[in-house]
């Protein structure tokens, strides 16, 4: 017998749980105060979450899906990306999204019901939130083929959590990317459950990044609550594929601190114990205690980062609850360039009809 | 001019399409070096390059996926799923996404997008090779549904599917592939979309009908001219809007309408049609509306296909029907 081919996993991690630095940094995270603006990214999309999750509970926003635990992966992501390049999202990743110029407004009004939310005023190109498992990996290789056609220097990345390692569409997408070379890297949010599933009910194998080998690809762990080993990883895959050298898949080590989403309890299935312990990894203190060790941020820069923060989310809340009701003919009037004729009975039929604000239900 | 057949038209529009706007790929299994299993596709790979021309993986939800994608950034992709058997895993990505990403992104973003699938059966083709799906994507919003009944219509249609901004599933019957040629001015002329076209006028009864069953309903309409029964024979051609006003306007002229299609009945297109005539036309009909179409059984493998298929003897049968009522 003799060996035909041999795999390795990489794992990248700088920062350990305690914040203390366990290999040489890299060049973008030298001087700790570069780190800031990720740190304030992460702490701002906590704290969104926090007033989302309150606005759902007191009805005003319908189900939303915090990231609570995962900040430094859609932080790191993001710090890796250039404007010009495309993020097609789960609907996870507004820490994402928030950098590329999504706002706070535009995240509410998607998940209080209103399309115009995924009209972002930022990112034109970007994609909007996928709802169904999975489906974004294929279209990131097909927006990257775009960018490989025309030889444009963009990249495609798309966000995909640990259950979505386990659909179809998945391995056609790696499998087609691998063959097409096309520039598109595909990042894995393993916050180790789907749902009520745990990781180990999605597949056997001993990492989701090993499933890269298949296609052709590298496939990299890292640990994805150390926002400068995301940020690193991320940004060499991306780089890769922006020079012509094919796709990267990603897996980010995190875990769901929070429930899958509002609608969700979960401590029906998970032990309180578990969670506990992964409170002790999560990537808000972790980068934070290496700041204050490295003097680069103290308790005045903190308060005054909460504070600010506050305000930005509650005037975005503000916003977001002054923005008028959607137009009843907006259900019509986007469904296609040019409305068909044998639309405009029920177009007409709907306005007719249309509930007043008081009739409506819920 | 030329004569040529259906599937020499559909490669005569892809081939002036993709000279005049380089946006245009085509995506699919054993369309380049081998010019696609039907030969729709044959010499454009060598004439517009693989990088246009695309030899994909087998996996058609990935195809369709890609092709959003695509579509999304600025290109126009062709996608070409080989069998309408194999087309079941590309409808998650067209009804969850391809159809919807203009309205749930407000028009930021739009899906432009064709996808081309062999249809019908007839052709003593293998088991999943002889579908006719028509009917679930019409149930769809956002898409047009598009269904060509001759090679000039083919040419037209097709050139208009690739220019329309919105997604187009693009039906072509494989029994008409090769039945017939029809002089076609590679001219890059489009057809209108969301219209049906009359084929040949009558005053005794509309027969509705689309795809390669026209064949047959203008065979039942030739024989019953040498009786004496003027039928009207209408091309639906796009399903998906429905040019209902082409259809009610010749009703109301024959009083009687006969609709033929190969799918299945129950929840077939025709029941739409039907409820249409009753919703708007009642009152011009002298006679219950007719369908004639498949079974409600799966599609017969090849030694009973014809068997299943309706022929010119249950379309005359069905029109004898229509006239008798009053």
């Amino acid at each position: 017998m003799e060996i035909v081919a041999n795999f390795r996993v990489n794992y990248t991690q700088f920062l350990s749980p305690k914040g203390d630095v366990t290999q040489s940094l890299p060049d973008f995270a030298r001087d700790p105060a570069a780190l800031i603006p990720m740190y304030s990214a992460m702490v701002r999309t906590r704290l969104f979450d926090t007033k989302a999750i309150a606005l759902q509970r007191t009805g005003t926003l319908g189900t939303f899906a915090s990231s609570l635990g995962q900040e430094a992966i859609g932080v790191g992501i993001a710090s890796a990306l250039r404007a010009e390049d495309v993020l097609l999202p789960s609907y996870r990743d507004h820490g994402a999204q928030f950098l590329r110029g999504v706002t706070m407004v535009e995240c509410l009004l998607y998940w209080s019901g209103d399309e115009r939310g995924s009209d972002f005023s930022g990112p034109r190109g970007d994609f909007p939130n996928c709802i169904p498992i999975g489906n974004q990996v294929c279209h990131a290789v097909g927006v990257a083929y775009a960018f490989r056609l025309r030889r444009e220097a963009r990249v495609a990345i798309c966000i995909i959590g640990d259950g979505g390692t386990s659909k179809g569409d998945f391995y056609e997408a790696m499998n087609m990317a691998g063959v097409w070379r096309a520039p598109v890297v595909f990042v894995i949010n393993n916050n180790q459950w789907a749902i009520s599933a745990p990781r180990s009910i999605q597949t056997a194998a001993q990492t989701l990044a090993q499933k890269a080998i298949a296609a052709g690809i590298e496939g990299h762990q890292v640990d994805g609550n150390d926002v400068i080993a995301v940020r690193h990883v991320i940004q060499e895959a991306v780089e890769k594929a922006r020079t012509g050298g094919g796709p990267t898949l990603i897996e980010a080590i995190s875990y769901r601190l929070g429930d899958h989403t509002t609608a969700d309890d979960a401590t029906r299935y998970r032990d309180p114990d578990l969670v506990r312990q992964h409170w002790a990894l999560e990537p808000i203190a972790r980068l934070r205690n290496y700041l204050v060790r490295a003097k680069a941020w103290d308790k005045d820069q903190e308060d005054c980062l909460l504070k600010e923060c506050s305000e930005a989310i509650n005037q975005a809340v503000d916003d977001y609850l002054a923005v008028p009701a959607p137009a009843t003919e907006a259900m019509f009037d986007h469904l296609y360039a040019t409305l068909p004729d044998i639309m405009r009975e029920q177009r007409a039929m709907a306005l007719r009809f249309a509930p007043t604000i008081g009739e409506r239900h819920g | 001019m030329a004569e040529i057949n259906l599937v020499e038209a559909i490669n005569r529009a892809l081939a002036y399409e993709m000279a005049h706007d380089p946006s245009i790929v085509l995506l699919g299994e054993d369309i380049g070096v081998n010019g696609g299993v039907f030969r729709a596709t044959i010499g454009l790979q060598q004439r517009f390059g693989s990088e246009r021309v695309i030899d994909t993986p087998v996996a058609e939800t990935a195809i369709a996926g890609a092709a959003i994608g695509m579509a999304a950034m600025g290109l126009k992709p062709v996608a070409e799923i080989q069998f309408s058997g194999f087309i079941y895993p590309a409808i998650d990505h067209i009804i969850n996404h391809a159809s919807r990403l203009r309205h749930r992104t407000r028009g930021r973003l739009s899906c432009p997008m064709v996808l081309r699938s062999p249809c019908g059966a007839g052709i003593h083709a293998p088991e999943h090779h002889s579908e006719s799906p028509e009917a679930l994507f019409a149930h769809i919003p956002g898409l047009r549904v598009v269904v060509p009944s001759s090679p000039s219509r083919a040419y037209g249609l097709l050139l208009a599917a690739i220019r329309d901004p919105d997604p187009v599933i693009f039906l072509e019957p494989t029994r008409l592939y090769r039945l017939f040629k029809q002089e076609v001015t590679d001219d890059g002329e489009a057809l209108p979309l969301d219209v049906c076209f009359t084929l040949c006028e009558g005053n005794d009864v509309t027969l509705v009908s689309w795809g390669a069953m026209l064949h047959e309903t203008q065979a039942a309409a030739h024989g019953l001219a040498q009786q004496g029964i003027l039928a009207e024979v209408i091309d639906v051609a796009t399903l998906k809007p429905l040019d209902m006003k082409t259809i009610l306007g010749s009703v109301a002229k024959t009083g009687r309408c006969v609709i033929v299609h190969e799918a299945a009945r129950t929840a077939g297109y025709g029941a739409e049609i039907a409820a249409n005539l009753a919703e708007h036309g009642l009152y011009s009909l002298l006679a219950p509306v007719q369908r004639v179409t498949g079974y409600d059984v799966v599609v017969p493998l090849a030694k009973l296909e014809y068997q299943f298929m309706p022929n010119v003897d249950r379309i005359v049968s069905a029109v004898r029907k229509a006239l008798e009522a009053a």
